[in-house]
């Protein structure tokens, strides 16, 4: 196992395995985004409540996991690279940041795309809105860092702190819900509790949000290939790659 | 038909499910071929580079 | 583990550690502002501001909800089961306005019980079923009682 992650870590490997898991990932993420996208518009029921306007959650709920799942994901990484010094590491983190700023993005607006007809109002602030744009600033915080120090060494190891350090808000936004009085409801699907939504409505749901993280897997490796190729440039084997 | 205009109107919610969709696809794509084209770009890049230190 | 990494995840972990309780403490600190609305009980108690404009969240009461005949104008009593205050608007309601629905309603007090609302919000539960999951739900429920 030891042996597998450490082979893993080493760029060259990495690149050529990355190479050969994305076509794999692909295939998944058509099937998964495909069976989710026709449970979410043609074959679920219309809601007790919110009707046909509830199909929303179908994307909305899918890029607000992804959003903070990212960000977990950068976390985990910026400890690699500061405790344990796995280059790799960071051109993951690096790789993620965009990804996970446009999925805070989308959570953001179809969430305002849906409250504006059952709520009422396209925005309030409230305490689970808010710490979702406080996660989105973030993104934008490292993403910014990271163009920001040229020196790159500085740059991966500022960004990694500043991700480990923002890593609270991941905790505020999921239990703001419960914390505070808010406008947004309560989880629909936690780990401990049977879900509150019905079984029907329910797997295209499950589905979106497997598909959603296998895109970000796939768009994910892309980014990442492209920044192991640029970082180690001047390396023996990517200087092979091009004979 | 039935489905169709279903599909179509959602229910009278179209005017917001329908962007929302919208808006997700466009970026999901829009990450991808960009992902994409700055992979190409490195690979061109690198390359070029190679091809000039052989020359020298 | 190496002594030296120990050291990094020890450093790491103060911080993580400080950086939370300061973010404790500052929210504990804004708790009252976080929180998006009063609830009835609150407002009994004069927990609310009083000539100033906030949020009063609760259920719509079954049965309160009086529209005037011509205008928008509409009553409706928001309780939170224990007490009730007596709300007034003039405007468009929500699609998921009606009896026993969460509501948040901005506005301002105008007497002990009297609350006039500048803007009614819908607010939902976490629960999605079709329509008839939900009619079979209410009728087993019916058969129990």
């Amino acid at each position: 196992m030891y042996a597998f992650l450490y082979k893993l870590a080493s760029p060259k490997k990495f690149y050529q395995m990355a190479g050969q898991l994305i076509p794999w990932c692909s295939g998944l993420a058509i099937l998964l985004i495909g069976y989710g996208l026709l449970g979410a518009l043609v074959l679920s029921p219309a809601d007790y409540q919110q009707g046909d306007a509830y199909r929303i959650i179908y994307i909305h709920v899918p890029s607000a996991f992804l959003s903070m799942f990212i960000y977990l994901m950068m976390a985990f990484c910026a400890l690699l690279s500061l405790v344990w010094r796995i280059k790799l590491a960071d051109v993951v983190l690096t790789a993620s940041a965009s990804i996970g700023a446009w999925f805070t993005f989308l959570a953001l607006i179809t969430g305002s795309i849906w409250g504006k007809p059952m709520w009422g109002t396209w925005w309030i602030w409230d305490a689970r809105l808010t710490s979702e744009l406080i996660l989105g600033f973030l993104y934008l915080g490292v993403i910014a860092l990271k163009s920001a120090i040229p020196n790159r060494e500085q740059k991966d190891k500022a960004s990694a702190i500043l991700v480990l350090v923002g890593s609270i808000n991941i905790p505020i936004i999921h239990y703001s819900v419960y914390w505070w009085n808010t406008l947004h409801q309560g989880a629909t699907i936690s780990r401990f509790a049977k879900p509150a939504i019905a079984p029907s409505m329910l797997y295209p749901l499950l589905s979106m949000i497997a598909g959603f993280l296998v895109y970000y897997v796939i768009v994910m490796l892309i980014k990442a290939r492209t920044e192991v190729l640029y970082r180690e440039r001047r390396s023996t084997w990517v200087k092979e790659l091009f004979k | 038909m039935k489905i169709l205009h279903n599909f179509l109107t959602m229910g009278g919610y179209a005017a917001y499910v329908w962007p929302a969709y919208a808006v997700t696809l466009l970026i999901l794509m829009g990450n991808t071929i960009g992902a994409l084209r700055n992979n190409r770009k490195i690979l061109k890049k690198l390359k070029q580079q190679l091809l000039v230190e052989k020359r020298q | 583990m190496h002594p030296k990494r120990r050291q990094r995840l020890t450093y790491l972990l103060v911080i993580m550690l400080g950086v939370s309780i300061a973010i404790g403490f500052v929210l504990y600190a804004l708790r009252q502002n976080i929180n998006v609305y009063y609830t009835p009980s609150q407002i009994i108690q004069g927990q609310a501001p009083k000539n100033h404009t906030f949020r009063l969240g609760g259920l719509v009461k079954q049965g309160s909800v009086m529209h005037a005949k011509t205008e928008l104008e509409v009553a409706f009593i928001v309780t939170d089961l224990v007490h009730n205050i007596n709300v007034s608007y003039n405007g468009i309601l929500p699609d998921l306005f009606r009896d026993g629905q969460g509501v948040v309603v901005q506005g301002q007090l105008t007497a002990q019980n009297e609350f006039r609302a500048s803007q009614v919000l819908a607010k939902h539960d976490e629960k999605y079923m079709p329509p008839i999951v939900k009619d079979a739900l209410a009728q087993a429920k019916n058969s129990t009682v």
